[in-house]
């Protein structure tokens, strides 16, 4: 139903479809990214479409590497863009505070796709501060047409000040879905050349101080060319001035009323005359904009330099909270302030205890199997679960329990050489394999270099799978017409140098718990690599050998030894205490056979 | 004119595609539409909302809570989660099919009882139809057909702003060639199950 490359259509699409097709019309020649939420669907969009328009499309082994990747081609006089979610960008910030610096030929953008309310992240950081921190110009459309029609415009920014520029999006601008009409689609070229500008592209100390100035210089034009952007703009009137940005604007739009709104499209550098001008005669100023009130302290800056003693309300003054995202409700906030929308009385809560439903590890996945091993391995043994950032979060949860510390891609790694240096406890880090490529490679090295001993599992499920099943080095690469060899991760930790590395199969439960015994008793650093793939991805390649196991009631002893260690959801414990595989669930993987005591569970045979 | 439907289900039940073919529809019949979804972990058997608008002019891709015109219930439990999205008028609609959270396969918590559900939710709001929509869907052929079975029985419930043959001939357009049949079998099950 949706076609990204249709011409001169309006279709339904999602944000991240909008901003595909924004780089579509922009001619947009080159993407790099590593997949994070609410981001990710932009890749997987361009893995299937780019090689139809001529633009290169990369998964990177991390946000740093992507940013990089990128650079070149824009330094080179090619289109080029990169995005990541906003904590992706922590990973990524390193190159990009100099590459302002240096600046770019061609136009790049990059966006940071925030997440407020955390819904699939670790915290609900404010990227626009990168903004002012890297003195790099940046946008924020308020819907998914905005978002498509915004890179045009970002994009001959960016070649006009030679600088990439930040498009920072939010979970609701991204997620969002409405309907989008199309434009036309430009051309640039999909092959630059590298002019050799040691000034520019070298910066040692010399030429770094000297690019500041020219950075601070690019600053002043663009605050010139915020000051003029048609996406700056004011609608409605009223002696109450709302000034928004984002997705914040479409609350106020439809949930207020009899105020005049400035919509900052430009956020950085502000169009500090026109806020201003925008200020001056108002009975009062409301800032409404998700997050840290970025733009508030900024107009309340603005207010003090030019003796507007025009009152300003927002989050400071406590109508507007810091914390989660907005929606409509935020806006009986303001009620005192401005005429907001009347809202219905909501029902109550059911009067009924519902049970929780969290998010789970899939039936059948070999995670469940590895952390049922990790379990029985470790035992009464004094130990800290060091997690990353993927499906294996979700060990947290009971019966598994094997997340005691997250914080970031290739953190808990790294945490591991701490807690095993400092602690007593025996350190035990589970990373993914596209976490292992993405930040995991450091820590394992720099555990052989201090001598800290922790055990490493890579959870080799052969995908990205959290954020919907993206390729990554492990996998090789088999898309936009290039081929490339998976990369063998034993023979790699083995190559770095780790004396104990064992592959084991998750799905017997059984040796793994050997294998991991063996390896928490090895003095040194040892790695054990548990390779399955996920049942989803072979789903999808409909490579999944559908299997069906099935419960023997006259064997089952009703110790639920299965659901103790592995509580997979194809297991139902019926009212009657007796077990059951639930068919449509189950996937035929064998790992609750593995581990029956009394082997009552085993494979029907069709 | 302006309408909220929210839909309310698990991971994996098809809550995404039934709101695309109705986002479809309404953009058809000439309405602007504005829709948010719930991405991410929530894929892993966790809870799923989307919330879709349409009308003369929506703009913010979210309803303020108690705003909905209808409630669009894929699950029971997650029917009663989302009560406070509709108000005493708001329509519900509710498959009463259940599907048991992990913790409540594994006999950790208990799945609370169908009909006292209901009761709970018809004390507070008048206007609750009932629909067992995965049965239905089995019957049809298919229980992944269930949401072709919701999206033909919000087309019978009454004041539904869309018609049923654009409901029905999106849902078409919608799904894979070799599934066509099924899903307009699925379809016709639902709304003919809510006319009677």
């Amino acid at each position: 139903m949706t076609d990204i490359l249709a011409k001169d259509d309006q279709q339904l699409l999602l944000g991240n479809e909008a901003i595909t097709r924004g780089l579509v019309e922009a001619g947009v020649k080159f993407a790099t990214t590593y997949p994070g939420t609410p981001s990710s669907e932009i890749g997987n969009i361009l893995e299937t479409m780019a090689h139809k328009t001529g633009m290169y499309f990369e998964f990177s082994s991390n946000e740093k590497v992507a940013m990089e990747t990128a650079a070149a081609a824009a330094s080179s006089g090619v289109r080029s863009f990169t995005f990541m979610k906003h904590v992706g960008l922590n990973v990524a910030a390193d190159p990009m505070m100099t590459l302002a610096y240096a600046g770019v030929k061609a136009g790049m953008l990059i966006l940071s796709a925030d997440d407020p309310s955390a819904h699939s992240s670790q915290n609900e950081q404010d990227n626009r501060y990168y903004a002012t921190l890297s003195l790099l110009p940046m946008m924020e459309p308020s819907t998914p047409q905005e978002a498509k029609d915004m890179i045009k415009e970002a994009y001959r920014v960016s070649e006009e000040l030679t600088v990439p520029l930040i498009f920072r999006t939010t979970t609701r601008v991204n997620h969002a879905r409405s309907v989008v009409k199309f434009g036309s689609i430009d051309e640039s070229p999909a092959i630059g050349h590298f002019d050799k500008d040691d000034k520019r592209f070298v910066n040692i100390p010399a030429f770094a101080k000297l690019n500041r100035v020219r950075l601070l210089e690019i600053s002043k034009k663009a605050q010139e060319l915020s000051e003029g952007s048609p996406l700056n703009f004011i609608e409605g009137s009223g002696d109450v001035g709302i000034i928004t940005s984002g997705v914040s604007y479409t609350y106020v739009k439809e949930y207020t009323s009899g105020t005049s709104i400035l919509k900052l499209g430009f956020t950085n550098p502000l169009p500090e005359k026109k806020i201003a001008e925008f200020i001056r005669n108002k009975k009062c100023i409301i800032v409404v904009e998700e997050l840290e009130p970025f733009v508030e302290d900024q107009v309340l800056r603005i207010c003090a330099q030019n003796q507007l003693n025009v009152p300003v309300y927002g989050k400071r003054s406590g109508h507007l909270p810091r914390q989660w995202e907005f929606s409509p409700d935020t806006m009986k906030g303001l009620a005192d302030l401005v005429k907001v929308q009347e809202m219905p009385v909501p029902l109550d809560q059911c009067s009924i205890k519902l049970p929780g439903r969290p998010p789970t590890l899939c039936a059948g996945c070999p995670h469940r199997g590895i952390y049922a091993a990790t379990k029985k391995a470790v035992g009464d043994n004094p130990h800290v679960y060091c997690s990353d950032i993927g499906c294996y979060t979700l060990g947290v949860q009971a019966p598994f329990n094997t997340a005691d510390f997250i914080i970031c891609m290739g953190g808990g790694a790294g945490a591991a050489g701490g807690f095993a240096q400092a602690t007593d406890q025996k350190a035990i880090a589970f990373l993914g394999d596209s976490t292992f490529f993405h930040a995991g490679i450091p820590p394992l090295t720099s555990a052989l270099f201090n001598d800290h001993k922790i055990l490493m599992v890579i959870l080799d499920n052969r995908t990205t799978a959290m954020t919907g099943h993206q390729p990554n080095p492990g996998t090789g690469r088999t898309f936009g017409n290039v081929n490339t060899e998976a990369i063998d991760i034993e023979a790699m930790v083995k190559g770095v140098g780790v004396k104990f590395v064992k592959t084991v199969n998750p799905y017997d439960v059984k040796e793994a718990t050997r294998v991991m015994k063996e390896a928490m008793e090895f003095d040194g650093v040892s790695v054990v690599i548990s390779k399955m793939a996920c049942p989803l991805e072979l789903k999808k390649q409909k490579q999944l050998i559908n299997k069906q196991y099935s419960v023997d009631g006259e064997k089952c002893i009703k110790c639920y030894t299965c659901l103790k260690m592995i509580a997979c959801p194809a297991l139902i414990k019926n009212k009657d205490k007796t077990l059951t595989v639930d068919k449509t669930q189950c996937i035929g993987c064998g790992m609750c056979a593995n581990i029956c005591p009394k082997g009552a569970i085993s494979e029907v045979k069709q | 004119m302006k309408y909220t439907i929210q839909i309310v289900g698990v991971g994996g039940q098809g809550v995404l595609l039934a709101s695309m073919v109705l986002g479809n529809a309404a953009m058809k019949a000439g309405y602007k539409v504005s829709m948010s979804e719930v991405h991410g972990m929530a894929q892993r058997g966790g809870s799923v909302l989307s919330t879709l608008r349409f009308g003369d002019n929506v703009i913010s891709p979210l309803e303020a809570t108690g705003g909905a015109d209808i409630i669009m219930g894929f699950e029971p439990v997650e029917t009663c989660r989302s009560l406070t999205l509709g108000n005493k008028d708001t329509k519900i609609l509710m498959n009463l099919d259940p599907i048991y959270p992990s913790m409540v396969a594994a006999g950790f918590e208990e799945y609370p009882n169908i009909e006292e559900l209901v009761r709970s939710v018809k004390n507070v709001n008048q206007h609750v139809a009932t629909i067992e929509a995965t049965k239905i869907a089995l019957q049809a052929g298919k229980a992944v057909a269930a949401n072709a079975v919701m999206i033909g029985a919000i087309a019978a419930i009454k004041g539904f702003p869309i018609s049923k043959e654009l409901l029905k001939e999106t849902l078409m357009e919608t799904v894979p060639a070799k599934f066509v049949d099924l899903n307009s079998k699925a379809f016709d099950m639902g709304y003919d199950a809510m006319k009677h």
